[in-house]
This record gives structure tokens, sequence and C-alpha cells, in this order.
């Protein structure tokens, strides 16, 4: 089993275990796997391209293929434990739809996503006046799938105008876990554990 | 219990009448099915597999009535996806067809052949005859059971019907009720057959076959399995083995020649009153209306059923559309289920050709 990106690490240790979880996302199903032999989760996965969905299916997990962006209607209401969201948020064409789609198919959620405001993307703008490429957010501006970049402030913001609970957040940087002080400009990422 | 035909099918005959959904039995109802692989001690490896429409028990190895590989020899075989080193896949012509089991062209109770006087069938009906088969087998509890086309709908009636009898489903190029337009196709080549006057009113084991009907109905069919990219690409507006056209009603196109083949090569092999029987079952098909007309409730005692659903882009005859009701069905009653859209050019054929990528997931959804 290859090790889990850093955010999905903290997911996997996050996720009670036993729980029905929907990983919205799941690309080839790392993070399944691992809450399937680890933690003994009932999970499923949604996906949007076919080649991760074959890939995820061929290793035995249960995914669907489809775009969270329609897709997650479908779900009937709680109808799992933990519904999962990692490094999607920006790439979704109502961020808002999604995270409200999100908490409703789930009890709780936990999202990660790139932090736009971390200190070497907001060094790389002021320092060079062009969209900075960096290792969570490759691609050009023309090409990239995040359509709708956030910050930490921006998602705490968001959160507190639609009620949305935090039980917890944790961030990232250089792939390791650093404390929340000032993580605004600090962290590369950020996951929250949220519900309603 | 088993038995060997003039024609060398291996067959079993059902002890007790097969009931049916149109209410009437059919007794004395011979299946004729086929092995590969070895059952295990504990008889947890048999895997189902249905055909399709015109398909036969020979999915692998060498199909002995005409020569050529079965009808799946790129999936099932040993070392292939459906691996017959481990599993015993077992499959059987389904009744109603011609080619070993009981269908309008065995001999009825009075030493005819029943024609039509054949009760008119189901996709239901098709899987309870199978279901009966494997207790002759002494086989309880199937590992899987998998199909494409009718096969897969045969996977699915048998996931609702018969829950208990299989822990995984695997439907490729399916759909869980057959539109107006798939029951459309099916009416124009049933009345081709029932125009062509040696049909008869059913009655023809004994003289000239309804040859030409039926090759017009397999024409049309067969339109269907294509998509219109691969026919372009296959045949585009190429002339066949002439330079111009001929200003006639000859094959001056390669597509019509191609067509014609198919269709007068069918009816070597198949029955024509078969053929309406079946498109019949298929017209017939429709999972949800079976169970109060919620497609969800269909799934109701397969909520700890694996499922596997497989769909292909270019397939216009069973869409991804008709797949991911299937999909939201499932999702209802929380059973696990995976579904994926595969890039394939061929249209609803792909599923018999060579598309690697199903392979793949054939191969892991059955382990």
């Amino acid at each position: 089993m290859s090790a889990l990106r850093p955010d999905l690490a903290k997911i996997a240790y996050m996720v009670p275990a036993s729980s029905r979880v929907l990983d919205v996302g799941c690309g080839e199903g790392d993070l399944m796997e691992v809450l399937q032999l680890q933690k003994q989760c009932d999970a499923r996965g949604m996906e949007i391209d076919a080649e991760q969905v074959a890939k995820a299916v061929s290793r035995g997990l249960s995914v669907v293929q489809g775009d969270a962006n329609r897709d997650l209607a479908d779900y009937p209401n709680g109808a799992f434990d933990v519904a999962v969201l990692s490094q999607t948020l920006q790439t979704a064409q109502r961020p808002d739809w999604l995270l409200e789609q999100l908490l409703r198919v789930g009890r709780e959620a936990f999202v990660s996503f790139p932090n736009f405001a971390y200190w070497r993307m907001r060094l790389s703008l002021l320092r060079n006046g062009r969209m900075p490429i960096s290792r969570h957010l490759p691609g050009s501006w023309y090409e990239t799938a995040n359509i709708h970049h956030l910050t930490i402030a921006d998602f705490r913001e968001f959160l507190s105008q639609r009620g949305v609970n935090i039980s917890g957040s944790w961030f990232f940087a250089d792939g390791r876990e650093i404390g929340g002080r000032n993580a605004n400009w600090r962290a590369e990422h950020a996951v929250f554990q949220l519900s309603r | 219990m088993a038995t060997t035909t003039a024609i060398d099918f291996r067959t079993l005959t059902l002890d007790a009448p097969l009931p049916l959904d149109s209410g009437r039995a059919l007794a004395g109802v011979e299946m004729a099915y086929e092995t590969y692989g070895e059952l295990a001690a504990d008889k947890s490896n048999a895997v189902l597999v249905c055909h399709a429409l015109t398909g036969d028990q020979f999915v692998a190895g060498t199909n002995p009535v005409t020569g050529k590989p079965g009808w799946w020899e790129r999936m099932v075989g040993p070392g292939k996806p459906i691996d017959t080193d481990r599993f015993h896949v077992i499959c059987a012509n389904v009744i109603g067809s011609c080619l070993g089991s009981t269908g309008p062209a065995s001999a009825g109770p009075d030493g005819q052949p029943y024609a039509m006087e054949f009760p008119v069938i189901t996709i239901r009906d098709m899987v309870r005859a199978q279901m009966a088969m494997l207790d002759a087998l002494g086989i309880g509890r199937l590992h899987a059971v998998v199909g494409g086309s009718m096969g897969g709908m045969q996977a699915l009636s048998c996931a609702a019907n018969f829950p208990e009898r299989t822990d995984r489903v695997l439907a490729i190029a399916t759909t869980a009720r057959h539109s107006a337009q798939n029951i459309a196709f099916h009416e124009m080549g049933r009345q081709a057959i029932m125009a062509d006057p040696n049909w008869q009113g059913g009655n023809y084991y004994a003289g000239e076959t309804p040859a030409k009907g039926l090759a017009v109905a397999r024409m049309a069919a067969h339109i269907t399995y294509l998509s219109e990219e691969g026919l372009t690409e296959k045949f585009g507006r190429r002339l066949q083995d002439r330079d111009a056209k001929s200003f006639g009603f000859d094959a001056d196109f390669q597509v019509e020649s191609y067509l014609r083949y198919q269709g007068l090569s069918f009816t070597d092999r198949f029955d024509a009153n078969s053929y309406l029987y079946i498109t019949r079952a298929m017209d017939y098909f429709d999972l949800a209306e079976e169970h109060g007309g919620l497609l969800a409730d269909a799934f109701r005692g397969a909520k700890d059923t694996r499922f596997c659903l497989v769909s292909f882009d270019t397939d216009w005859l069973y869409t991804t559309a008709d797949m991911r009701e299937v999909v939201h069905a499932l999702n209802a009653v929380a059973a696990p289920v995976s579904f994926v859209e595969l890039s394939a050019p061929y249209g609803h054929d792909s599923f018999l050709l060579d598309v690697p990528a199903l392979d793949r997931v054939v191969k892991g959804f059955l382990v």
C-alpha cells in the first residue's frame, strides 16, 4: 500500500471506524482502500475520469463514474456517515452547491483544498505578477481544472455565513502538518471537518 | 442426468415444470449448457455467464457447431479476465432459443414442433430456468452472474428476483427496461419474419424456412449494434467490387454487401420463431414494472450484492443514461455499486470486442 497524501492520511485517521463513507473525487481509490482495509469502513467513491474509475474497480472498490457537480444530487439524504471532498472544491462549478450536497448526503464532511493565500503563492504573484504554478496547483491559468481558487480565510467566512460547524481543522506545508497559527499564510493546504 | 444429443449438445432436463410469467408452465424443459474450469470443492467459484439475443452456451474455446471461437472467447478462458483457472464458468442456452435448450423448434407434447404454441416467455423466465438448472447442478450460490446486452438483463433480473443466488452482478451494455425505440426495432424485425410467405404462421419446420424475413430482421438489428462512426470508418461510401454505381439494386455499397452477408449467414444458425420469442421477452423487460413501478424496489433484496455496471459511450441501443437509472436505483438501496462508461468506437457490440479497459474492469471486479 502506497503512502497516502498528507491530507488524505489525516482524513483516514479521523474517519470513525466502520462508518459509511462517500469519497467524492476518489481518483483511483487510495483513501477508500485504506478506509476499507484499516478501518473496516464501507467506502463508496465517485470519480469523473473513466480510466481512474476502471483502476479503482479493478482494486475491488465500489466507484461510480459521475460528475460531482451534478450526480451528487442522486444520493439520498444522510446516506453516509462521512462524505469526503479532497482537493476538489476548487475545481467545482458551484463550490457552494457542492458543499451543501456534501453535508446533505453525509452527516459530516471532510474537505481539503489548496490555500491560495500560502506565502509562496503571495510572493510569486507579488514578484512575477503572474498566476502562480506550484506543486499543489500545477497547470497554467488557461488549462487548469482549478477554477475557484480560495484561501483558508475565505473558506472560514463562507462556513460561518452558512452556519456550518467546524469540528476540526488541520494545516499542511511541505508535506508536513503545521500548527494552526497564521495558517492563512503558512499553510499550503488545509483539511476541515464539517457538520450541520 | 446429463445427456448428449445427436449434435453433441450437453443438456439436462428440469425435473419440475417451469412456471412462467404468462401464467403457463413449461414441462420437460431441456437446458443446453457448457462449463469451463473446475468447480471448487466448496462450490464457491461458480460464475454464470448469460448470453445475448442470438448467443449460445459456447462462450469460450471453440464452438463445435460453427468451428469458430466461442462468442466471448476473448473474455473467458485460462488466464483471461473471467479466468477458468480460478472460476467454474457455466453458460446455458436460454429457453426460447434454438441451440439445444427448449424453444419453439423443440417437440411439444404432441411430438410436433411447438412453433407458435410455445408460450411467450420473459427475461425472468429465462433466469428461472437457469436457477433451476443450477439447482440440478447442485450449485446454490454463485460467485457472480455476468452478462452483456440481453445477458445483462438476465444478470439484473437475477439480482432482483433471486438475490440470494449471487454475490456479484456484472451487467454490461444493458438496460433495466426496453425503450419504445428498442421495441420499435424489434417489431420491425418480427414483421419482416412474419411477412415472409414461408413463415406460414410459424409452421415452417417441415418445409422452407422464412430465411429472407429473418435475414432482414437481422440486418435491421445489426445496424443498432454498431455506431455511426464505426460504420463510416469501416465502409464509408465505398463501393463493393466495382468502380462505379450500377444504377440498379445490386449491393453497390460495401455496407449493403456486409449487411446482406450478416443477414444471410444468420439464417443458417438461427430459428426464425426463436427470434420472435426472444425479442418479445426483451420487449417485455421492465424491472421496475415487475416490482410495482419503482426500480429501487426491484433491488431491495440485493443491497448486499456487489454490482458493477458498464456502458459504452458509442452504444445508442442501451445508453449510459439507461445505466445511470440503474445506478441511481442501486444507490437508493445503498447497494455497493460501481459504474463506468468506457470509451470504445464499436457501439453496442463493444462489449464483445477488443476494449482493454473492459478486460481490466471485469478482471478486477471478479477478484
